[in-house]
């Protein structure tokens, strides 16, 4: 495999003319079984621009976080990028050797783990941590400098210069997951990952959380991608929303067309299945059997859950099409102008958005 | 009117503080108290982040820990004084379906295990055929069938079929009341009505109550009869939960509903929410209203004492002096 520096262009017309930081090309994580492979990732291909947070989503083992971890190059064994291209900022990770990697981790992507709390180093004062990420890319900086940038750092995020001096115990969990947050964007790169970045703390610290990041990306101008299952959270914080469900993409929308004509089967369940606060409904019930992933059935992913499924779902898998700028889907419903037809409430809903 | 099914009174639970040392004194629950009448079952939500106190009290009323003072009495009996039978039977009719529906499997035994130690422990059943009529009748209550499912080991089923499992097994010990800790939170989203769903089968058709512990608000909103909302072990607002939730008034829970993300992207947070670092770390001051750091409507009497429970209407009640009237005594009886 070769490297390729070239800088990607965009693929779909809603990108047109934007700079791509991230382009995910057909890759394909498989993880090794005694009975076969599980095709964890596969064949997923996304872009992410400039300055925009992409939300991806789907239920636990749909492989978002499989993905995620395939671009920064840290899938464990038995799991392997079996192919595919994930170009970060012109660089294509998928061909680095270590050293190259870790000349990039932190530098040009980072990630703030599920439960980064958890992450931080029990017996390593904040400020050692933080300096030792800045310090291992950029060589041993002067005293006085370092100590102003890890509290403009510390700053960023809203936490009070005495965190500098603490021991990670001594924080709270949200605080703890503000001081990963800082050292995301240490070293000020263009793609941050954040993997559930919220998902372990309580709703009024969550929210606290969920304005630092974006209050930080809002200022630094980075990407992200946010990856989650709150529906809520999804709605407040990102511009794009990427939907998976068993290794596959189904759908990719602006957030706000995904939530008002939401095409694909599973992204309407999604949203139909959040619990809402301010009105009560009846509940919506669902039978949720997800095929096994070692032996994916022909055709469509969602066959078996798709309330929808046609004879076409079985045996002919759907290719992911863009309908309208920017909002892509995977799902035989709406593959003929004649089916878009049949599903005239969403025809009609995207007419109106698109005026 | 007969004596309520379960009552918890002024229920208070002190962790640490003796033993070697001594050791800090954590209240994790203080003056607690809690009725749930015999009929008709209810849903009761037991609502807070986490510290506030709401496993701990899930823990007490199963029996795995024992209040430092105040009672818990089932059927007009202490739980804490209940002689061998009483005890056994109290197991029975009082079930429990935890967080982590992964857990709580052993991974070597075929899933149906769980189903025959219950029915070998109280000898439910005369033989085999009897003991396997059970199970189907059980799974078909959550809508499962025990062909499918009953032989497998559990990693060979999902999170909703293992949970769906656990209430199946509760339910079949034809329990009074389900003690239910964070039933759907590690639950797939698209999958967590249909557990809420049963829920409500079991106490719409099978009369059995449930305590609900949760974090999260709109689930309880969903299927919830009585809510009572903790902070920092104590209650800070209770009643109908349709009442509170729509009508909320400590500060607090205020604080709690608008901080929910709002599945609408055209609707987003309003203002930046910033909580003083020392509310964040616990270390606020232990007089007075636990809430009074991040308060955004303090006043000095705050600090003077514990807000009692004052009424609102109804049966809705908040812990906060800004619903104190000079005609309003404390609620708590």
């Amino acid at each position: 495999m070769s490297t390729s520096t070239s800088t990607p262009q965009a693929k779909t017309a809603y990108g047109a003319g934007r700079e791509v930081v991230l382009d995910v090309d057909e890759l394909r994580v498989h993880y090794r079984t005694p009975t076969g492979d599980v095709k964890a990732v596969n064949g997923v291909s996304f872009q992410v621009f400039a300055g925009e947070t992409v939300g991806l989503v789907g239920e636990s083992g749909c492989g978002k976080t499989t993905t995620a971890m395939a671009v920064l190059r840290m899938v464990q064994p038995p799991g392997r990028i079996v192919s595919g291209h994930a170009t970060v900022a012109g660089t294509d990770v998928v061909g680095l050797n270590e050293k190259e990697l870790r000349e990039m981790r932190w530098v040009k992507l980072a990630l703030i783990p599920q439960g980064a709390m958890n992450s931080l180093n029990p017996v390593m004062r904040i400020r050692t941590q933080i300096a030792d990420a800045i310090e291992t890319h950029l060589g041993k900086q002067p005293k006085e400098k370092l100590k102003a940038r890890i509290l403009e750092l510390l700053n960023q995020v809203g936490l009070p210069a005495r965190v500098y001096d603490m021991y990670p115990h001594e924080l709270s969990g949200g605080m703890k997951q503000r001081v990963c947050v800082a050292m995301a964007i240490a070293l000020n790169p263009p793609l941050i990952i954040a993997d559930e970045p919220t998902s372990a703390l309580d709703v009024v610290v969550q929210r606290v959380v969920a304005q630092t990041l974006m209050d930080v990306k809002k200022r630094l101008g980075v990407s992200m991608i946010l990856i989650g299952h709150d529906m809520g959270l999804q709605a407040q914080m990102v511009d794009r929303i990427i939907v998976m469900y068993a290794g596959n993409i189904v759908e990719i929308a602006p957030i706000t067309r995904a939530f008002k004509i939401p095409l694909h089967p599973y992204t309407q369940l999604l949203i139909a299945s959040i619990p809402s606060i301010k009105e009560r409904k009846p509940l919506k019930v669902t039978e949720g059997i997800t095929h096994d992933l070692r032996n994916p059935p022909p055709g469509c992913v969602f066959q078996y859950r798709c309330p929808f499924v046609q004879e076409i779902c079985r045996t002919k898998k759907p290719t992911l099409r863009e309908y309208t700028s920017g909002h892509q889907a995977a799902c035989h419903l709406y593959e003929s102008p004649d089916d878009m037809g049949s599903h005239a409430q969403a025809a009609a809903a995207m007419k109106e958005l698109d005026r | 009117m007969t004596a309520p099914l379960l009552e918890i009174r002024n229920a208070t639970k002190v962790y640490g503080g003796s033993g070697i040392g001594g050791g800090k004194k954590v209240v994790a629950l203080q003056d607690f108290n809690l009725s749930i009448a015999e009929s008709p079952a209810t849903i009761t939500t037991i609502a807070g982040e986490s510290g506030s106190g709401k496993t701990t009290l899930a823990s007490l009323v199963l029996g795995f820990l024992h209040l430092t003072s105040g009672d818990v009495i089932y059927r007009g009996v202490n739980i804490q004084s209940m002689n061998a039978e009483q005890r056994v039977h109290y197991r029975r009719e009082v079930q429990a379906v935890f967080q982590d529906p992964y857990e709580v499997y052993n991974p070597f035994y075929r899933v149906k295990h769980i189903f025959e130690l219950a029915i070998r422990k109280f000898k439910l059943a005369n033989d085999k055929a009897q003991a396997r009529q059970m199970m189907e009748d059980a799974l078909k209550v959550v809508g499962l069938r025990g062909g499918e499912v009953l032989e497998k080991y559990p990693h060979q089923l999902s999170g909703g079929q293992r949970q769906r499992m656990m209430i199946a097994r509760a339910y079949m010990l034809k329990p009074r009341i389900i003690v239910a800790d964070e039933p759907v939170s590690m639950i797939d989203a698209s999958l967590r009505a249909m557990i809420l769903d049963i829920m409500l089968h079991l106490r719409d058709d099978f009369g059995i109550s449930f305590l609900y512990i949760t974090h999260d608000l709109s689930t309880a909103y969903q299927i919830g009869n009585d809510i009572h909302i903790m902070y920092q072990g104590r209650v800070a607002e209770n009643g109908d939960t349709g009442h509170v939730i729509e009508n909320p008034k400590h500060p607090y829970v205020q604080l709690l509903l608008n901080s929910i993300p709002v599945p609408d992207p055209d609707v987003k947070w309003d203002t930046n929410l910033n909580l003083p670092s020392e509310e964040e770390m616990r270390n606020s001051p232990k007089s007075g209203c636990r809430f009074y750091p991040r308060c955004g409507s303090r006043m000095d009497r705050c600090l003077q004492g514990i807000p009692p429970l004052f009424p609102i209407e109804n049966q809705h009640q908040a812990s906060c002096f800004l619903y104190e009237t000079p005609e309003s005594s404390p609620a708590s009886k």
